[in-house]
């Protein structure tokens, strides 16, 4: 990111700022009762990275011409980034009591027509990178520096359309796209590893010609230190980031519940899940 | 089961002595429209004169360039022409992720694929969010003999289900012409349906002063009798049609509708309320879901229900593989076959059912 743009955001340790994303996001999931928490728990640390890391943004003008893009392909992760949106001052943090509402600006299922930095309707999963290319490919013609980064999971990369999009990027050499994926090892019917062959993952995207780095989505010296290498480094063609996370990561007793696609949390258990992560609060 | 559907038998076949041989006009749909000028390629030269005035154009496909006219396009701004190879899904969603950076862009594939692979990747990152993305889509309806993997004869149906797109189906070289800067202007997204190669100019020839305007009709001709109300190629064939019922004293008016979504509610009211005794509607497509149902909802909702309603379409079945002749006069689009009926319709002063 341009130095202007960094400095623009306060001095804040990204742990405190990951603690806030899973804040934001409990507090929004207890106004409803439900929502994909154990995704947003999980994936906090990279958006943490993200938002007060890698991307160029600026919180009052979301369309500004120059910032990276973020595409959010899972749209269910959408409560999320919406707690990313939050922290970063995007969305106010009052907007919190509406989420999932009618006439709310948060939906469960993310909508670029809905939310302000939200760049593209996810939801129907394994669209995203496809339209990644798209904005890369237009970035390039306009000669804006941006970076395009797609957030995509671990059940994604079963999708067709990843690998089509995955040769479009090495064949138009996008070395202005970065994707992330969320590797959790989760998908709706269980176990990612049991429900389709997606391994070895690394070695597939580098035989379709990515630059691959797999780290640990929790480590967040590991994160950052990837994303800087994704943007920075001199490779000719797009770049993967895999980040192996776990569901639920910050609130102990859910982390060991963890192990289906949506997480069931009982009504008395929210409070109980928003004061087990204040004990994880970073100092 | 109707007799369309039945599986076909599978006993060997000889070959006739005395038939005709009718080869399968499939990649080069030839549309059997004797008599009328040929225009190589419109949509591939109307684009590259569209391009050479708005830089933001461009045009993607899914390895099918030469056989959607978009290789002249390719040819002339190489730099504005993106092989996403055969990936139609990719395909929309490119385009869609062009326009958000504030691109034109015109994908071009076979209707089939555009319609039934990557449907939902238009409906979410193309129609959802209305982005001004261009669908030019070859082979709509019935005008190849390969069969149901390529014939697109619910491609409306599927479209015109969406909301806010636009849908086009032109009906000659003179519409395609037309039709590229008009939908270029629109603001949000299109799906037309392309007739390629050489393509026939009709249009300009009944009617020398006609111009295709996004979501306008036109009557091109008068006729006391009988009203036909059509869109794409079936407006060649009702054209002529009129003309030969003309030399038996018929006269059929012919409204074409190149815009089958927004329809022209306004023209197509005014021409109803003038109550010829029976109105057709006449598409390249299946009975279900077109123009004809549209046509038939919009004159109850308001009213102006004709003394009878006829459809010419393609049965709701999937349509044999042949020569494309053969297959419009055997599903009835041919110019033959779509005279014959009116004719019947009209037996006993118009007052028999079909
Ligand atoms: C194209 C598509 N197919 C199926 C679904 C239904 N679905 C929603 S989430 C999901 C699991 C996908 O895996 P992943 O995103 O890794 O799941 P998670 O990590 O959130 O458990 C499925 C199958 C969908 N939204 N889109
Ligand atoms: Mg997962």
């Amino acid at each position: 990111m341009t130095t202007s743009e960094r400095l623009r955001r306060p001095n804040v340790p990204l742990a405190l700022r990951a603690f806030n994303i899973r804040r934001h996001a409990l507090r929004m999931a207890r106004v409803q009762g439900q929502g994909y928490i154990g995704q947003a728990l999980g994936v906090a640390d990279v958006l943490a990275a993200c938002f007060f890391h890698a991307l160029n943004y600026r919180p009052e003008d979301p369309q500004w011409e120059g910032r990276d893009r973020f595409l959010l392909s899972v749209g269910h992760y959408a409560i999320a980034l919406y707690a990313a949106l939050i922290e970063a001052g995007v969305i106010p943090e009052e907007e919190i009591p509406t989420y999932g509402a009618d006439d709310s600006r948060l939906p469960m299922s993310g909508m670029c027509t809905y939310t302000p930095g939200m760049e593209i309707t996810g939801g129907s999963l394994g669209q995203g990178l496809t339209v990644a290319v798209g904005m890369a490919l237009g970035l390039r013609r306009k000669n804006n520096p941006a970076f395009v980064y797609n957030l995509m999971s671990d059940g994604e990369l079963e999708e067709g359309a990843s690998w089509e999009a995955a040769m479009a990027a090495v064949r138009y050499r996008l070395a202005n796209l970065v994707c992330l994926v969320d590797f959790n090892g989760q998908q709706a019917d269980g176990p990612s590893r049991e429900i389709l062959l997606t391994v070895p993952e690394e070695e597939k995207w580098r035989a379709f010609g990515w630059q691959v780095q797999r780290v640990d989505g929790h480590d967040l010296e590991a994160v950052v230190a990837a994303l800087e290498q994704a943007r920075g480094s001199e490779f000719a063609g797009p770049r993967m980031v895999i980040f192996d996370t776990r569901m639920c990561r910050g609130v102990d007793f859910l982390e060991r519940r963890a192990s289906a696609h949506f997480v069931r949390v009982e009504p008395e258990e929210w409070d109980l899940a928003l004061a087990a992560l204040e004990r994880s609060r970073p100092q | 089961m109707s007799p369309e559907s039945a599986r076909r038998d599978c006993e060997p076949r000889r070959p006739q002595p005395n038939a005709p041989v009718l080869r399968t006009a499939a990649m080069i749909a030839s549309l059997d429209a004797e008599g009328y000028e040929l225009v190589e390629a419109p949509f591939g030269h109307a684009l590259v004169d569209l391009a050479g005035k708005d830089p933001r154009v461009l045009g993607l496909t899914a390895d099918l360039a030469k056989y959607t006219d978009l290789h002249i396009f390719a040819a002339a701004f190489p730099d504005r022409f993106y092989q996403m190879g055969m990936a139609e899904q990719l395909l929309f969603g490119a385009a869609a992720g062009l326009a958000r950076e504030g691109f034109l862009p015109f994908a071009t594939t076979y209707a089939v694929f555009a319609a039934r692979r990557a449907y939902d990747f238009i409906a979410m990152q193309i129609a959802e969010p209305g982005l001004a993305v261009k669908m030019v889509c070859a082979l709509p309806g019935l005008t190849t003999g390969y069969g149901p993997s390529h014939q697109a004869t619910e491609d409306l149906a599927i479209f015109r289900g969406l909301p806010d797109l636009v849908v086009v189906d032109p009906c000659d070289a003179d519409d395609i012409l037309g039709m590229v800067p008009e939908i270029a202007a629109h603001p949000g997204p299109v799906y037309a349906r392309l007739l390629r190669g050489r393509v026939p100019r009709v249009l300009t020839r009944h009617c020398p002063d006609y111009r295709f305007v996004l979501g306008k009709g036109r009557l091109l001709r008068e006729g006391a009798d009988v009203l036909a109300v059509s869109t794409g190629l079936m407006t060649m064939r009702a054209l002529d049609a009129a003309s030969l019922l003309a030399e038996e004293g018929i006269g059929m008016a012919v409204l074409h509708l190149p815009t089958v979504k927004p329809l022209d509610r306004e023209l197509l009211l005014a021409e109803a309320g003038r109550r010829r005794p029976l109105l057709v509607v006449m598409e390249n497509h299946s009975v279900v879901g077109g123009l004809g149902e549209a046509v038939a909802r919009l004159l109850l909702e308001a009213g102006a229900v004709p003394e009878r309603f006829r459809h010419i379409g393609l049965p709701d079945a999937f349509l044999e593989a042949g020569a494309l002749p053969t297959l419009h006069d055997r599903y009835g689009l041919s110019v033959k076959r779509v005279a014959e009926r009116i004719r019947q319709w009209l037996v006993g002063g118009g007052r028999t059912s079909p």
